[in-house]
């Protein structure tokens, strides 16, 4: 039997958020936490929310905070993320809970927004497409493959402290996949908009998302980027 | 009950439904797009090894009607050759659209889109070996898409309603769409939502089997909302089984891998493909690859110490492509498979994947009944892309890299024909408040029964059934026995019970109308597939093993009131080419 504490807050009848403890006979496999959560779901207790949708970690929903790390559930087996005998399962810090395992991104996905993730280029597209080199499209690769799950945000505390001005390390890697565009003309609109001491500077490089990330990529070498970029605009 | 009014809907925020949307955000009009989950949780971001398209990037001479030919033959006949014309002549367009909006697509020595061979391709009408067809963005291609098209909204400030859920169609005293009812997952309020157009975009519903490489969330709501609603279901039966879902996890391997020369092993190590299809081998259709895996594993030729699936191939390919073009799949395979790809084959098997289905519609997205006549009749008020939608250019069969297409191009037609309707004008009649409680009934019965089964056990109990009685083969008498294992199922699964009732983030609810969402479509898929008498692409009968095109060179049509099954002509008219005529199917 696997022992595993979930918090749980229902803001309708509960005061104040609590650790309920199951204990999941998971017949000894090697399941991944989604999996758990599944089953306590369906045989312990139906009350028991978060989200889900691919269960093959590129959807991005199921981003929760197991023994103190940051990741996602459905590409977490329990070998990992057990230790000593026991899970104990928290939503991602730093967001407001709306229920459960289920926190409000709201915050997160603004400063998404705030950087403009999309192509800019006024100039008439040709009739096919815009030509980029495979090295061009290879300065890309390590950015775009960001799924917006918010373990990276989540597990920063630049991003505790200033969710609502510091950009954080998600948003700031889609900030550079545009800047690293070959076919994006907005560099210097771009730049202007995060040159303050907030939208990238309150980064200390500390890693933490780098650490937690689930694909593998690495915010702080693109905010380092940027951090370039900026520098050398001012000088 | 709140109404919130706009002129378009669109319900589903995956590929199609954000295709449709960016359109008519684009053109000014008010648009709101309801998704239950963020979009980039959509599904399509699942797709990985790309979009299939004439754009004559790895072949200069590349011939859109080259991939109308391979469409044709791959829906063994029954893809309507209007719309099939129409996606792949339109499809190239909508491409460079895509890459014009940010796409990452992976490129050419030449700076263009890198395509790779995929399955059923083939150049000058079969003819001329194999094409390499399919525009990727590395192994991520449905990711790359699906970013790329939620960016493009925000940049045209569409109306998104994130984490809202579509319970059923409203509908007016004329049998007009005249919108939704919505409930708001994170707050519980219901609420109408009301417009000129509904857009269904709701995706599939591969979660009616045990084993799919569907996401949580394709519980067929579009299907479900529409069966409901009366709208007919057209060619149910026809389920694509992938043959590369990982097996023991029902994780998809794209297609792409045997695309870039990766192929199918048995337990004597042999390349048994060749045998099945000696042309075109591993890349022969998904339906006709499926088949002969699950005879190699019932003839005892399987791995593994159950004999029960068989192994797919990649590591001569060396570590330097699979990384560079399949990264995605290394790491899917390392997580679940515990196989290293670059080392060892993956242990893989035939698994639920894709609706050909769905509901019937025009080029315009427009979808159809049939009248008192047996013709074709348009549906005021709902149109419907994407894989939710029957255009049909899947027919039985559809080819792989073609549900991107699909999704993209009849989701701007849609989008493209609403925004011209609305230009013209929509007069459609209120819904009365009674028309608007009907559609609140089945929400108001669940929130209300104090008595039921749980739904967990009764989803797990309609998976099993799908997936014993209705898989990659069918005889006619186990799939009654399915039917009348169905019958039995329907009242429990309408008399589900709530066990928890609060309003906050009640997914509970969710799942509980999902279920329901689930059987209809399971019902629809059942009824059909008995009735269809015959072999045809990816249904599969063992007591009827040949194509019979005398009787059913047709689309199937099942009505939901009757639970009856009739005929609809399948279009053999396109307007720029000949007739592709019905020929026998070989790989």
């Amino acid at each position: 039997m696997l022992q595993v504490s979930l918090y749980r807050y229902n803001p309708e009848t509960d005061e104040a958020p609590y650790m309920q403890d199951f204990s999941v006979d998971t017949s000894g496999r090697d399941l991944m936490v989604l999996d758990v959560l599944e089953l306590i779901k369906a045989d312990y207790d139906g009350s028991v929310t978060y989200r889900r949708s691919c269960r093959e970690g590129v959807c991005g929903s199921d981003g929760l905070n197991m023994n103190g790390k940051n990741g996602l559930a459905c590409i977490t087996p329990l070998s990992e993320a057990v230790k000593g005998g026991k899970l104990v399962i928290r939503p991602l810090p730093g967001l407001p809970v709306i229920r459960d395992l289920v926190v409000d991104m709201s915050l997160f996905y603004a400063q998404y927004e705030k950087v403009q993730p999309y192509l800019q280029n006024p100039t008439p597209a040709p009739a096919i497409e815009r030509l980029q080199s495979p090295e061009e499209r290879a300065q890309l690769d390590g950015l775009y493959e960001c799924i917006l799950c918010a373990c990276c945000s989540t597990s920063c505390p630049s991003f505790w402290w200033n969710p609502d001005r510091f950009v954080g390390p998600a948003g700031l890697l889609q900030a550079y996949r545009f800047l690293a565009d070959s076919r994006d003309t907005a560099t210097e609109d771009r730049l202007s908009k995060l040159d303050d001491p907030f939208s990238v500077f309150r980064c200390h490089g500390i890693q933490n998302c780098v650490n937690v990330c689930p694909k593998g990529l690495n915010p702080t070498k693109a905010i380092g980027h940027i951090r370039t970029m900026l520098l050398n605009r001012a000088t | 009950m709140r109404t919130i009014s706009f002129d378009g809907v669109i319900v589903g925020g995956g590929g199609a439904g954000m295709r449709a949307a960016l359109q008519l955000a684009q053109s000014g009009y008010k648009t709101a797009v309801i998704s239950k989950v963020f979009p980039t949780r959509s599904h399509t971001v699942s797709a990985q090894g790309g979009i299939t398209c004439a754009i004559a990037s790895a072949d200069p001479d590349d011939d859109w009607r080259w991939h109308m030919y391979d469409t044709v033959k791959g829906s063994d006949y029954i893809g309507d050759q209007d719309a099939i014309e129409y996606m792949c002549s339109v499809g190239p367009e909508a491409i460079f659209e895509l890459e014009h909006m940010g796409l990452p697509f992976s490129r050419t020595e030449e700076g263009r889109i890198y395509q790779r061979p995929f399955g059923g391709q083939s150049k000058n009408f079969g003819e001329g070996g194999q094409a390499a067809r399919t525009c990727a963005a590395a192994d991520r291609t449905g990711h790359a898409l699906l970013h790329t098209l939620y960016q493009n909204n925000i940049k045209n400030e569409t109306v998104f309603f994130n984490e809202w859920f579509a319970v059923d169609l409203v509908k007016n005293q004329d049998d007009a769409v005249v919108g939704v009812i919505a409930i708001c997952i994170e707050t519980g309020e219901t609420v109408y939502v009301k417009s000129k157009a509904t857009v269904f975009a709701t995706g599939g519903a591969g979660r009616i089997y045990a084993s799919t490489t569907n996401a949580h969330i394709n519980t067929g709501d579009g299907m479900g909302m529409a069966l409901r609603a009366g709208v007919p279901a057209q060619d149910m039966e026809m389920w694509q089984f992938h043959p590369t879902g990982i097996y023991g996890a029902g994780t998809l391997v794209t297609e792409g891998c045997r695309g870039e020369g990766g192929y199918l092993v048995n337990k004597d190590g042999e390349r048994f493909m060749e045998r099945y299809a000696p042309n075109a081998k591993d890349l022969a259709g998904r339906d006709v690859v499926a088949r002969s895996m699950v005879l190699e594993i019932l003839e005892g030729r399987g791995c593994g110490p159950n004999g029960d699936h068989v192994k797919l191939k990649l590591d001569h390919l060396g570590e330097e492509v699979l990384e560079s073009r399949l990264p995605g799949i290394c790491e899917l395979s390392r997580t679940f498979a515990h196989v290293d790809p670059v080392k060892e084959p993956i242990p893989v098997v035939p698994t639920c994947h894709y609706m050909m289905g769905g509901i019937p519609t025009n080029v315009h997205g427009q979808a159809l009944t049939v009248d008192v006549q047996g013709n074709d009749a348009v549906i005021p008020g709902l149109y419907a892309c994407g894989e939710v939608a029957c255009v049909s250019v899947h027919g039985a069969n559809r080819l792989g890299g073609n549900s991107l297409l699909d999704l993209v191009v009849f989701g701007r037609a849609s989008g493209l024909f609403i925004e011209k309707s609305l230009r013209e004008g929509i007069e459609l009649r209120d819904a009365s408040q009674t028309d608007i409680e009907a559609a609140g009934a089945r929400l108001q019965a669940l929130n209300t029964r104090e008595q039921g089964e749980q739904v967990a056990p009764l989803r797990h109990e309609l998976q099993e059934i799908m997936q014993n009685h209705f898989g990659v083969f069918r005889t006619g008498e186990f799939m009654r026995e399915g039917i009348a294992k169905l019958v039995d199922l329907r009242e429990r699964v309408e008399n589900v019970a709530l066990a928890d009732r609060s309003s906050a983030f009640n997914t509970s609810r969710i799942e509980c109308l999902e279920l329901q969402n689930l059987f209809e479509t399971a019902e629809a898929t059942a009824v059909v597939a008995e009735a269809r008498d015959e072999s045809r692409g990816a249904h599969a009968r063992e007591d009827f093993t040949e194509r019979d095109d005398e009787n059913w060179l047709c689309h199937s049509l099942y009505h939901s009131e009757d639970k009856q099954v009739s005929k609809r002509s399948v279009n053999f008219t396109p307007q720029t080419v000949e007739t592709f005529q019905p020929k026998a199917r070989t790989y």
